[in-house]
C-alpha cells in the first residue's frame, strides 16, 4: 500500500493486467507516443501519461498507437473483442464519441443481445471526461448518462485512485463492453492504492460517510466536493451520508435506497446535464421505491442544461460546487 | 457443414466434380432460401421485412467456397446468401427469420443480425457499412495473436459512402492486416443508382491507400473463386488487406417490399440482368458443356434443395417462440435477467 496519484493507479492497473493475461491489448491516439521522436520510445504515454510505460513493456504488438479515427479503432476494438482479445481503447476526450458511437451503441453494445447470447465481447473504452480544465464545449461533457440509457454497456465512474485500479482492472476482465470514465481532474488527486492486483467489483457503491440527517448521492468529481460540503454541514451539526454508486450500469440501487429511506432526505449532484440524467433517473428511483420513507422533496444539484462554457468564471459557475451541494442539503433538512 | 477450400483450377473441370456441383448446390439453396423467405414477406408469414441476395450468389459462393471455417466473414442487411455460403443450416436461418427459439440468434436477431459464429459468421448488420469496423478488428485479433485465419469484409457499393471504409482501409494497410474488403456492387444504393451519387472510381479509392485491388465478374463463380482462393492465400502469407470490388445485381428490390421499382429502375435492365447473366444458370450451362453434370442431374439438384427449404419451413413455422421471460436476457455475460440485475440482485 503507498499514496499514488489517479494516473499512476490506473497506469498500474494496466500493467498488472497486460503482464497478466496476453489477450489484453492497448490501443488509440497517441497511447504510446514518442513513434519516431529521438527519446525514449514511450515518451508521451498517451495525452494524459496513462499509458506511458507499456509500449516499453509489452511491445508494438500490444501497444498500438492509431489514425485520429475513432470510428476505426472503436469499431476495431469490438471485432477483436468478438473474436478474443481483450482490447482496451482510449478515446482521448469522451465528446469524441460523436463521430463514432454507431460502433459503440449500434455494434459492440448489441453484439450479445442481437445474437442471442452467443457473442462475448469484452472491451473496455477508456475516456477523459468533466469540466474544469477551460476546455470548453467539445473537450469537457459528462456523457455517461448516455451511455448509461444504451442496454449492454457497463459504465464506470471511478472517483479514487483506490477505485480507479480496482474497477479498471475489473473492467478489463469482464465480458462485457465497459465505458471506463475519467474525470481529467482528478488524475493528480493522490491516495491510498494498494501494490497488489485487486478489483472493485460493479454495482458496489461505496458510502463514504455516514450520518442521519440526510443522503447526498454522488458520481466522480462531486463526490470530493460532496465531502466538502459534508465537513462544512457538519459543523452546523448536519450529518450526512455519502454514497457513491462508482458504476452507473449496473447501478447499486439496493444501496441507494437503503439510505434513501434511512435519512428520509436525499440530494444528488451529478455533474451531467441535468435532463435525463443520473440525477433525474436516481430521483425516480427513489421516489419509486421509496416514496413512503421520504421526509423532502429529493433535490438535484447539477449544471444548468448547456454546454460547458470556456470562461473561468463562467466554468465555476457551471459545475455544482460544495456550497450549492450544502445549500440543498439545508433545504431538504429544513423541509 | 463442413468447408474446405475448393481445389478448382485449371485442368479437366470434370476432376473437380465435387466442388463445383457443391457451389453449384450452395448457389441454388441461396436462391431457393430468399425465394421461400419472400414468400414469407408476400404472405404476411414473417415479422418485419428482409433484404434480397437473389442474384448476387456467385459473389457470396465464390468467395465463401475459397475460405474455412475458422475464416470469419462479416456480413450486410443483405446478407442471407453469406450465412448459407459460409455454411448455415436453413433451419435455423428461417427460424431466425420468423423469431423462433430455435434460429441462430434466438429470435432476437431477425434477418438482419443473423450470425453463425460456429462457421465464422460474425453477423449480418443492419448499419450500411457498420461491420468494417468489425472485420478489420477481427483481422487486427488474427494478426496479434499470429492466427492464420482470413477475415472478409462484405458490403454493398453504397457502403463506400460511409467514413468509416476510409478509416479502416488506411489502418487495415498501414497494419498489413489480413482482411479482404469485398464490395459487392450491385448497382443502387437502396432506392438511387449509385452512379449517381459516387463521384470517381470506387477501385480507385482503395488504390489510394496502397491496397492492392481488384475487380471481377461478379456473376461468374468461377472467377470470383479464383481470385478469391489467390488473395485468402496471399492474405494468409501476411500480404493483405485486398480490396475486391465484385460486379453483380440486384433481382429484387431493396427490400422485399420494394416491390414497384419502375420510378429508379429500368425493366428492361433488370431483364437483361436475369436472362443474359444469371450465375446459377450460366453456371449450370458451364457444367453442362464440360461434361460435370448433366441437365437432369442439375434439375435433381435444384428440386432437392427445393424441398429441403420447404421442410425447413414448415419446422419454422410450427417451432416455439422464445418465451416472454427471455425479453431481458443476453444483454450482460453471465447475467441471466439484466433488469434484475439492475435491480442489484446478483448473478
Amino acid at each position: 500500500m503507498s499514496e499514488k496519484t489517479f494516473r499512476a493507479a490506473l497506469n498500474e492497473a494496466l500493467h498488472q493486467e497486460m503482464a497478466a493475461n496476453p489477450d489484453v491489448v492497448v490501443f488509440g491516439e497517441d497511447v504510446t507516443g514518442g513513434l519516431g521522436g529521438d527519446g525514449e520510445e514511450d515518451a508521451w504515454g498517451g495525452a494524459f501519461g496513462v499509458t506511458k510505460g507499456l509500449l516499453a513493456a509489452y511491445g508494438r504488438d500490444r501497444v498500438l498507437d492509431t489514425p485520429i479515427s475513432e470510428s476505426a479503432f472503436v469499431g476495431a476494438a469490438g471485432g477483436a473483442a468478438l473474436t478474443g482479445l481483450r482490447p482496451v481503447v482510449e478515446i482521448m476526450f469522451v465528446d469524441f464519441i460523436g463521430v463514432c458511437l454507431d460502433q459503440v451503441m449500434n455494434q459492440a453494445a448489441k453484439f450479445r443481445y442481437m445474437f442471442g447470447g452467443k457473442a462475448r465481447t469484452p472491451m473496455v473504452l477508456r475516456a477523459t471526461f468533466g469540466a474544469g480544465a477551460r476546455s470548453a464545449s467539445q473537450h469537457s461533457q459528462a456523457l455517461y448518462p448516455i451511455f448509461t440509457h444504451i442496454p449492454g454497456l457497463k459504465v464506470v465512474i471511478p472517483a479514487t485512485p483506490h477505485d480507479a485500479k480496482g474497477l479498471l482492472i475489473e473492467a478489463i476482465r469482464d465480458d462485457d463492453p465497459v465505458i471506463f470514465l475519467e474525470n481529467k481532474m482528478l488524475y493528480d488527486v493522490t491516495g491510498e492504492v494498494p501494490d497488489q492486483s485487486y478489483t472493485v467489483p460493479f454495482g458496489e457503491a461505496r458510502v463514504v460517510r455516514e450520518g442521519g440527517d440526510a443522503t447526498i448521492i454522488a458520481f466522480g468529481r462531486m463526490v470530493g466536493r460532496a465531502e466538502d460540503a459534508a465537513k462544512t454541514l457538519a459543523k452546523e451539526g448536519i450529518d450526512v451520508t455519502i454514497v457513491d454508486p462508482r458504476t452507473t450500469s449496473p447501478l447499486d440501487t439496493e444501496t441507494i435506497l437503503e439510505f434513501a429511506e434511512e435519512t428520509g432526505r436525499v440530494v444528488v449532484v451529478d455533474e451531467a446535464n441535468p435532463r435525463c440524467g443520473m440525477a433525474a433517473d436516481i430521483a425516480a428511483l427513489i421516489a419509486e421505491e421509496a416514496f413512503d420513507a421520504l421526509k423532502a422533496p429529493i433535490l438535484k444539484v447539477t449544471p444548468p442544461h448547456t454546454p460547458v462554457p470556456y470562461a473561468p468564471e463562467l466554468e465555476d459557475a457551471y459545475l455544482p460546487d460544495a456550497a450549492r451541494i450544502a445549500d440543498a442539503v439545508r433545504r431538504v433538512t429544513q423541509h | 457443414m463442413a468447408k474446405r477450400a475448393t481445389k478448382a483450377a485449371a485442368g479437366d473441370p470434370k476432376d473437380n466434380a465435387e466442388d463445383y456441383l457443391r457451389m453449384y448446390r450452395q448457389m441454388v439453396r441461396i436462391r431457393a432460401f430468399e425465394d421461400q423467405a419472400n414468400q414469407l414477406y408476400l404472405s404476411a408469414k414473417m415479422p418485419g421485412l428482409t433484404h434480397m441476395y437473389s442474384g448476387q450468389e456467385a459473389v457470396a459462393v465464390g468467395i465463401c467456397e475459397a475460405l474455412e471455417v475458422t475464416d470469419r466473414i462479416t456480413s450486410t442487411h443483405r446478407g442471407h446468401g453469406h450465412c448459407v455460403a459460409k455454411g448455415a443450416e436453413f433451419k435455423e436461418m428461417f427460424c431466425e427469420l420468423l423469431g423462433r427459439a430455435e434460429g441462430y440468434c434466438r429470435g432476437k436477431g431477425g434477418s438482419m443480425h443473423i450470425a453463425d459464429q460456429s462457421n465464422g459468421n460474425l453477423g449480418a448488420n443492419a448499419i450500411v457499412g457498420g461491420s468494417m469496423g468489425i472485420a478489420t478488428g477481427s483481422a487486427l485479433r488474427a494478426k496479434l495473436q499470429g492466427a492464420e485465419d482470413v477475415t472478409v469484409c462484405f458490403f454493398g457499393d453504397g457502403a463506400t459512402a460511409q467514413g468509416l471504409w476510409y478509416e479502416v482501409m488506411n489502418m487495415a494497410a498501414l497494419w498489413k492486416l489480413p482482411v479482404i474488403y469485398a464490395c459487392e456492387n450491385n448497382g443502387y444504393s437502396e432506392y438511387t443508382r449509385t452512379a449517381e451519387i459516387a463521384a470517381g472510381e470506387i477501385r480507385k479509392r482503395a488504390e489510394a491507400f496502397g491496397i492492392e485491388s481488384f475487380t471481377v465478374d461478379g456473376q461468374d463463380v468461377l472467377a470470383v473463386n479464383r481470385l478469391a482462393r489467390d488473395l485468402v492465400g496471399r492474405a494468409r502469407r501476411g500480404e493483405g488487406p485486398f480490396f475486391v470490388e465484385l460486379e453483380t445485381y440486384r433481382y429484387h428490390g431493396h427490400h422485399v417490399g420494394d416491390i414497384n421499382r419502375d420510378y429508379y429502375r429500368a425493366r428492361d435492365e433488370e431483364a437483361e440482368w436475369k436472362s443474359l447473366r444469371d450465375p446459377i444458370v450460366n453456371f449450370g450451362k458451364w457444367l453442362e458443356a464440360e461434361g460435370v453434370a448433366s441437365a437432369e442431374e442439375l434439375v435433381a439438384i435444384g428440386q432437392a434443395v427445393e424441398e429441403d427449404a420447404a421442410e425447413a419451413v414448415a419446422y419454422a413455422l410450427e417451432a416455439p417462440y422464445p418465451p416472454g421471460e427471455e425479453v431481458d436476457m443476453h444483454v450482460f455475460a453471465g447475467v441471466p435477467h439484466a433488469l434484475a440485475y439492475i435491480d442489484g440482485a446478483k448473478a
